[in-house]
């Protein structure tokens, strides 16, 4: 019989998770917050399907009830994206070393 | 673009987001990791306009709203204050909730668009894995909007809580349960949509008992099922980048949360049920008997810092408040060309969020290996010459240690009181947010500074 390809996803779901877990748990305490600016970033990636949602009118008809919902989904995960990434990088360029003693 | 390649490119950038992760297991490697994050981003977001291939007038207006969105969330990076970012997570995490429910609508809508059927006809598992991310998205949405006004000041921070909360919490998750069944049966649009509604519901009514100064642990919740409302939209649409990426997201947000009880010794439940600091506040006042403490001036604790050799600085979030993270680096700096070793002790808890103190902290050019967790330093207080606390409280009481009666009994707590002398930075005598008085302010080597943190702070420094 064949494996359903949910299976699969699924697979890549829960290894993934252990994966986070691991991960996470490395992170240094003092990166806490830009650990969750950052994860909040790259949750943003749900653009992918904002994209494919507001692409999906036919010809001719860009706004279509289903496609409206695809650009405000679009606006909403760009603010994410760029805030989230931006802000992170702002903050990491804050976190530095002791200068050494001249 | 062939479905298989953009399948592997999508992989790519999933295994991209788990490196930016990686990153910040040091702050050396970090700025690398934010780097892979973009990469990762870039790659998912131009992988799936090759794959749709549509570049009619319609691709147009998605760079027009990507570019307004993008600018929006710029702007807001660059001028957001480092002590709003608790409010500034909470906010974007509202967002990615919305931005889940928004996509489960549309494919909802239009599920050819995405291979998932036609409308009254969708596939099962795609229902399913529709209803779940829809769901999740909306009590993200809605519980991160409460917690961005209680953070924000908007809505009083203290828990607003009603007989029957949370049977009543018990019962609309049931219903989701039940009309979730009931729209994989009938395909009904109309349940769809109450199926959100009372999603958004939930997600208002789990938020409001909980009480300001355990916002870290929300945050961090909400964190993470803003993960896994991502990881439900990633099965619907067959999208490996976005089933990974809401795994991490969601394991992540989850360690938090758990980091964050940990810190202040209660359960996830304990939190999530709520009400605390509202049930406790009376037990702190009857035994609220007039005690003597001893205050002191800037001139005072001038004094006593130059004398000593060591100092070591507990921050908490009154600090934030103050804003005094700048002028408490200035004095710092003074002590330091005195000679006097220098650390800082920052609990688990304190602030608003994970990792809020340290924040601070770098943007006032600390340098991070002067900054210490309460492991690391706990056992350095009984050799330390002075504690100088500005705007932590409850983590610093001895009571937790002590008193088996105290709400807060069993919470680590920095060991403070074991320093020869204790600065105490605030602005009363009142408790902190638990209700209960500390023990520390009637010690007999505790003296108390009351003033706003940065004003001491700045008047203790030209005293220096």
């Amino acid at each position: 019989m064949e494996i359903d390809p949910f299976i699969f996803r699924l697979s890549i779901f829960i290894l993934s998770i252990f994966v986070g877990y691991y991960v996470v748990w490395s992170v240094t305490p003092s990166l806490h917050t830009p650990l969750m600016s950052v994860t909040n970033a790259i949750s943003s990636v749900i653009i992918v399907g904002a994209i494919i949602a507001a692409l999906s009118g036919s010809d001719g008809v860009v706004f279509s009830s289903s496609s409206i919902y695809g650009f405000l989904a679009i606006i909403l995960a760009a603010v994410n994206i760029f805030g989230g990434f931006l802000v992170t990088q702002r903050m990491l360029a804050m976190y530095k070393k002791k200068k050494k003693d001249k | 673009m062939s479905a298989n390649l953009s399948a592997i490119l999508y992989l790519v950038s999933g295994v991209l987001f788990i490196l930016a992760l990686r990153g910040l297991s040091s702050p050396e490697t970090s700025r690398q990791g934010n780097l892979f994050g973009i990469i990762g981003m870039v790659i998912a977001v131009t992988v799936t306009f090759l794959s749709v291939g549509n570049f009619s007038s319609g691709f147009v207006y998605v760079l027009i709203f990507l570019a307004i969105g993008g600018s929006l969330g710029a702007f807001i990076a660059y001028r957001i204050p480092m002590t709003a970012m608790p409010e500034l997570v909470a906010g974007f995490h509202s967002l990615v909730g919305l931005a889940a429910v928004f996509v489960a609508i549309s494919a909802f809508i239009n599920p050819s668009a995405f291979n998932l059927g036609t409308p009254g006809n969708i596939k099962l598992a795609s229902l399913i894995e529709m209803a779940i991310g829809a769901a999740v998205g909306a009590i993200t949405f809605s519980g991160s909007v409460i917690a961005f006004l209680k953070l924000q000041g908007i809505m009083s921070g203290a828990p607003i809580t009603f007989k029957g909360q949370h049977l009543l919490n018990a019962l609309l998750l049931i219903l989701i349960v039940i009309l979730t069944i009931y729209l994989c049966l009938t395909q009904s649009s109309n349940l769809f949509w109450i199926l959100i509604a009372i999603s958004f519901l939930i997600g208002f009514l789990i938020i409001i008992p909980i009480g300001g100064a355990d916002m870290p642990v929300v945050i961090s919740m909400l964190n993470s099922y803003s993960g896994w409302a991502a990881a439900g939209i990633g099965f619907t649409l067959e999208n490996t980048a976005l089933i990974i990426t809401g795994a991490l997201v969601g394991s992540s947000g989850a360690i938090l949360s758990y980091i964050m009880c940990k810190g202040m010794n209660r359960s996830f439940f304990n939190v999530i049920l709520g009400g605390f600091g509202a049930t406790d506040q009376t037990s702190g006042n009857q035994n609220k008997e007039q005690r003597p403490v001893k205050s002191g001036n800037a001139d005072d604790a001038a004094f006593l810092m130059k004398n000593a050799s060591s100092v070591i600085i507990v921050p908490g979030y009154g600090m934030a408040v103050a804003q005094a993270q700048h002028a408490l680096r200035e004095m710092v700096d003074t002590l330091k060309k005195n000679d006097i070793k220098v650390s800082y002790a920052i609990h688990p808890v304190a602030g608003r969020m994970p990792g809020h103190m340290n924040v601070l902290l770098a943007e006032a050019n600390v340098p991070y290996d002067e900054v210490f967790e309460l492991e690391e330093i706990n056992n350095d207080f009984a050799n330390a010459d002075v504690a100088f606390v500005i705007g932590a409280n409850d983590v610093t009481n001895p009571v937790a240690k002590t008193d088996p009666q105290s709400p807060i009994y069993g919470m680590p707590v920095l060991d403070v009181e074991k320093c020869k002398s204790v600065l105490f930075v605030k602005r009363s005598l009142s408790p902190g947010y638990a209700g209960i008085d500390n023990d520390l302010f009637y010690k007999e080597n505790t003296l108390m500074l009351f003033a706003d943190a940065k004003k001491m702070t700045e008047d203790i420094t030209k005293n220096l």
